[in-house]
């Protein structure tokens, strides 16, 4: 059984189960599925600094904390567990394109080359951590949810903003991943 | 003429839940208060969640590449299956008028369109592909002993302060 667990889970597995989140959620309390309002509750409930934006009553957001801080663990728990022994398969043509970044190291989750604390004072460290996850964070607030809450939750309740935000992620990462991030790589 | 009383507070919670619902999906609709050990629940589901996030592999940057090279239909497969089943559960909710287990009716609030989901969706998609994670993945990265993604974590909760800040400058 738990050899089963350790191989990588099918996507239909994992779609049916993250879209079951969404009425799991309503079902235990009318709570809305999505994740990157906790980055905004960790401000409100942090550092407020007087910005009307982030004053609101957080605690009454509290159980989103207690959600991500589940999937922390989900995710820990996993690493315990049920982690693959195996080096992830990628296609041969996404490999390719990886080679022509210096990146072929496979045998876990994340490049080696790159998510590594030894890259945290580089160049690189402070593009794919600092200025990558910057991005995340104001990107997802000023779009007012991200892949979950409207790609997800959003168009579960078929709704056109969340198609519109849904549809402009695709777009930026496209050009991220295209056009950024070969050019990044050249200068790195 | 009969005057109405309205108390600061009452004012205070309603500006509250104004802002509480802007620039947000993801909001608590109960009006019922429960002791705060009753969010444990809410922490089992995340777990279960953030397993499925490992093992579906839907945390590797290597995934969110290939979604974005074309070159595999795996991410596709589980977003479009997880928008497939959360949308026959939403209708299934509203057209038998399904309650929370506490009796309570759900809601869900319709969204109006702003300019912030096509220039913040596009930043947002922009930081996607390089750090390979959007906001849930971090924190299952976290946990599956990718320490350093502590910083992105940290760099997106400052980038969402930073919005807070500029938010009434920006358009929308």
């Amino acid at each position: 059984m738990l050899e089963f667990l350790q191989q990588p889970w099918h996507w239909s597995v994992a779609g049916v189960m993250i879209g079951l989140t969404v009425p799991t959620l309503l079902i235990l309390g009318n709570k809305k599925f999505g994740i990157s309002s906790s980055l905004r509750h960790v401000c409100a409930a942090c550092m407020p600094a007087n910005i009307p934006f982030f004053k609101y009553d957080w605690k009454k957001e509290a159980w989103n904390l207690f959600f991500v801080a589940g999937i922390f663990l989900g995710g820990f728990f996993a690493h315990l567990f049920l982690q693959n022994p195996e080096a992830i398969q990628i296609s041969e043509s996404t490999q390719q394109i990886l080679a022509s970044y210096g990146i072929s190291d496979f045998s876990s989750l994340m490049p080696a080359e790159i998510f590594t604390w030894d890259n945290l004072f580089t160049l690189k460290g402070f593009i794919f951590f600092v200025l990558g996850g910057f991005l995340v964070g104001f990107g997802t607030r000023y779009a007012g949810g991200c892949t979950s809450g409207h790609s997800i939750m959003g168009l579960s309740n078929l709704q056109v903003p969340s198609l519109i935000a849904t549809i402009s992620f695709m777009v930026g990462g496209f050009i991220s991943a295209n056009v950024l991030l070969p050019l990044i790589f050249k200068f790195l | 003429m009969e005057k109405t009383i309205i108390k600061t507070t009452e004012i205070e919670e309603i500006i509250n839940a104004d802002v509480r619902h802007t620039d947000a999906m993801c909001t608590n609709e109960s009006a019922l208060q429960h002791p705060w050990w009753y969010n444990f629940k809410y922490m089992v589901v995340g777990i279960v969640f953030g397993i499925v996030f490992v093992k579906a592999e839907i945390i590797s940057w290597f995934r969110i590449q290939e979604m974005f090279h074309l070159t595999s239909f795996h991410m596709y497969g589980v977003i479009g299956t997880a928008v497939i089943v959360g949308l026959i559960s939403v209708q299934l909710i509203k057209r038998l008028n399904i309650k929370s287990i506490y009796g309570e009716k759900i809601t869900i609030d319709n969204k109006e369109f702003s300019k912030g989901q096509i220039y913040g969706g596009l930043i947002f998609g922009l930081g996607w592909a390089i750090t390979g994670a959007c906001p849930g993945p971090l924190f299952a990265q976290i946990g599956n002993g990718f320490g350093v993604i502590s910083i992105t974590l940290l760099s997106a909760i400052a980038g969402t302060w930073v919005y807070g800040k500029l938010r009434e400058k920006l358009p929308h």
